[in-house]
């Protein structure tokens, strides 16, 4: 039994990590008794469950989860949503309106190409694209605020343990945030220019995920921008 | 731009089949791993063409037929006749080939042939020099298959060579750069007889001369050229899987035992 | 313009025309990561080989009948410039970079974990700016780490290289007049850890004993272009990693 590298060691593509009773989990598999790497990533293990950390990857949608996305297209039963993702969702005309409605109704008045929505994941599985909802409270067209986009393997960093650092954002600037499990974030805030700061150290902390110290040079950061747009 | 084929649908149960037979080394139609299908050669079937044949391995066929023209040589082989090889993977032959230009299938299959002829240098294409910098022989091989039932590279190859070995042209003499042609024929001038073996890989095991549901349950093709010296002149690695690199070795050394009873046939009764 | 054929491939020394050892590799640049909006990307220079490739994906194919329910497909192109050789080549696809194409599609499909994303596509797009033989291979060692860079999930990396006969010795890493005046030349692609040959041509004369050399020969190169590759990944990821101390990453929340 044997495991050949460290933990926050950088690993790539079949790279032998370990080697005897060990169980591969995220990212990683098992060939006869040798586990191996699928991916360039920071090698991590808790007890002998060997998992590799992404340094990149796509957002796969997963049922629960709060996205936010752009609408692409328009048809009679739904839209076509952009989720960040390479299954594009559909938001079906039947989970955007709350009440019943009127043959009549206007598919455009509700939502128009382009438009941003909060939405949620209410089914996907690999077989059809993910259904999206907006009918609880706090979904919905976005109608102002600014949007970026990280990579998703970085939104457990924005959020943080326990959501630390998301907190931590939203007390310092004063703002509204949500996040998009997708790796999109809508922030709103009462000017453009506090907007664009925290869009500015969410960048900072996309690039910096994996580093020490993070949060107190995040909280910093934000302090001075924020200070300077008052 | 090369995409990922759709797999063809062969039935689960027709896989496992031909999957557990070969883990026993056997074959659907009871065949060992070196056996070929029966192979039929009909030469000189085409007499507008300078040569022709039809072969047909199992229920494979594949018609080639070789024209000869005069035009200009390449420029870096300024002394010597030029081949080209060409496939059309017609409908009629199977329902998979679609109608339209050709295929990456095709053009694989025509670069194949034409490596095994080229590389053993199989026809003398200095001697179809006429002027140099100017004027030579263009040696064109078309590949028709017919019927597609699997191993259609050897079964084109197989044809082009026996196409050749049964071509005439016309004797000439060269008179101040001028090509005049006298009565009489003369065969295409041949120095070598490259054959390919081509296996299957199947689970673990290779088989050679795959039929058409073997190469559906394939992972991976190879095909070993050898040519008349006993020398490899040709190889390619075909489909989505892997080898090991014994298999690689495994296979030459049976290609190159293979080879010699199919040139035999191939030759025999030009 | 018409090259004269060189009178020797392999001089008095031993050494070839471009001063290597008949079993040296060309010297090779990797850089990863070099294209702004491919998810994965990476460049090689191997020789006078300048070779360009991106990724995109996995992401939603068009027309949606060419994808397949169970796993994404690949899709490939392999394309020379027309600046990129002595004669200017004709933009239009060549029958040749048709099938370097197809051959350099089979070579990654094996390693390229595709069930993980069923109904999509992955692209490789692999552009020669400037080709001087063994391109496939400098384009396959490319695409590895595009694939990679692009967080793609792969069971090893796919190293290339080739071998041949050139001036009658066995040599590695043909160049442009070896490949052209030789006696045999051999791409091979290989997944080292596994062992697994993933693209084997050939064209030219070996006799078995050949061969023998040559693959052999071939195989050796590609677990030395493997050690590059990894080395470029690792070096490409280090700037953005700590590994000392208590860091966050412990406790993060993933």
């Amino acid at each position: 039994m044997a495991i050949y590298t460290q933990k926050k060691q950088i690993v790539t593509p079949g790279e032998l990590l370990a080697q005897g009773e060990y169980y591969p989990e995220l990212n990683t598999f098992k060939e006869k008794d040798k586990i191996y790497s699928m991916i360039v990533g920071l090698f991590d293990y808790r007890g002998n469950r060997l998992s590799v950390v992404p340094l990149k990857h796509c957002y796969i949608p997963y049922v629960g989860d709060l996205v936010i996305g752009k609408v692409v297209d328009s048809g009679m039963s739904g839209w076509t949503v952009d989720i960040n993702s390479p299954y594009s969702a559909l938001l079906p005309l039947t989970e955007a309106i709350s009440r019943p409605h009127s043959m009549r109704k206007d598919v455009e008045g509700i939502l128009r190409i382009g438009d941003m929505i909060k939405a949620k994941v209410i089914a996907f599985d690999r077989t059809k694209d993910p259904i999206l909802t907006i009918r609880d409270r706090d979904l919905g067209k976005v109608t102002r605020g600014k949007v970026v986009k990280i990579l998703p393997s970085k939104i457990p960093r924005l959020i943080g343990k326990k959501g630390s650092m998301i907190n931590l954002l939203k007390k310092v600037s004063l703002c509204d945030l949500t996040v998009g499990q997708n790796g999109v974030i809508l922030v709103m805030c009462k000017s453009s220019e506090a907007e664009e700061a925290v869009i500015d150290v969410i960048r900072m902390i996309e690039r910096e995920a994996h580093t020490q110290g993070l949060t107190d040079r995040v909280s910093e950061a934000l302090r001075r921008r924020i200070a300077g747009t008052q | 731009m090369s995409i990922t084929p759709k797999p063809s649908i062969i039935s689960i149960l027709e896989q496992n089949l031909i999957m557990e037979l070969a883990a026993k080394n056997r074959r659907i139609d009871g065949r060992a791993l070196t056996d070929y299908r029966e192979i039929k050669i009909e030469r000189g079937i085409i007499e507008k063409a300078n040569g022709s044949a039809q072969v047909s391995i199992g229920k494979t066929k594949v018609m080639a037929g070789v024209k000869l023209e005069l035009g200009e040589p390449f420029p870096d082989t300024p002394d010597e006749g030029v081949l080209t090889v060409n496939a059309e993977f017609t409908p009629i032959a199977s329902p998979t080939f679609e109608l339209g230009p050709p295929g990456e299938n095709s053009i694989e299959l025509a670069r194949i042939v034409d490596r095994n002829l080229r590389e053993s240098k199989a026809i003398d294409l200095k001697k179809l020099c006429i002027t140099p910098g100017k004027k030579v022989f263009i040696v064109f091989v078309d590949i028709n298959i017919l019927n597609h039932d699997g191993n259609l590279i050897d079964a084109s190859t197989y044809a082009a060579l026996a196409a050749l070995l049964n071509t005439k042209m016309s004797n000439f003499e060269v008179n101040d750069g001028e090509v005049v042609f006298k009565d009489g024929v003369q065969p295409l001038p041949m120095n070598n007889y490259p054959v390919p073996v081509t296996f299957a890989k199947i689970g673990r095991v290779l088989m050679m001369d795959p039929q058409l549901q073997e190469e559906d349950v394939m992972s991976t093709r190879l095909t070993i050229g050898v040519d008349k010296d006993g020398c490899i002149c040709a190889v390619q690695k075909g489909g989505m899987g892997e080898l090991e690199p014994d298999d690689v070795r495994n296979a030459v050394g049976m290609a190159l035992e293979k080879s010699k009873e199919l040139r035999t046939l191939i030759i025999g009764g030009s | 313009m018409i090259k004269s054929y060189p009178e020797r491939l392999i001089d008095e020394n031993g050494l070839r025309l471009d001063g290597r050892r008949p079993d040296e590799l060309r010297p090779i640049k990797l850089e990863i990561g070099v294209l702004g909006n491919a998810d994965g990307s990476a460049y090689i220079e191997q020789g006078k080989n300048k070779i360009l490739v991106g990724v995109y994906g996995p992401r939603e194919i068009h027309p949606k009948h060419a994808e397949l329910p169970n796993r994404a497909v690949l899709r490939c192109r392999y394309r020379m410039a027309p600046f990129s050789t002595e004669e200017r080549k004709n933009p239009a696809p060549s029958r040749r970079e048709i099938e370097i194409s197809k051959v350099i599609r089979e070579a990654l499909e094996p390693a390229v974990m595709s069930e993980y994303y069923p109904r999509t596509v992955i692209d490789i797009f692999i552009e020669a700016l400037q080709c001087d033989g063994g391109t496939r291979c400098a384009g396959i060692v490319a695409a590895s780490l595009a694939l990679a860079d692009a967080g793609i999930p792969m069971r090893d990396l796919v190293s290339s290289c080739s071998a041949g006969k050139a001036g009658g010795e066995i040599v590695l890493d043909l160049f442009d007049l070896e490949d052209k005046y030789g006696e045999a030349d051999m791409p091979v692609a290989l997944m080292v850890n596994l062992n697994m040959v993933t693209l084997l041509q050939m064209d030219g004369k070996l006799n078995p004993i050949e061969f023998e050399r040559a693959f052999t020969m071939a195989i050796e190169g590609c677990r030395k272009i493997r050690g590059l590759q990894v080395e470029a990944l690792k070096k490409r990821y280090q700037g953005i990693v700590e590994r000392e101390g208590t860091s966050e990453f412990d406790e993060e929340d993933t």
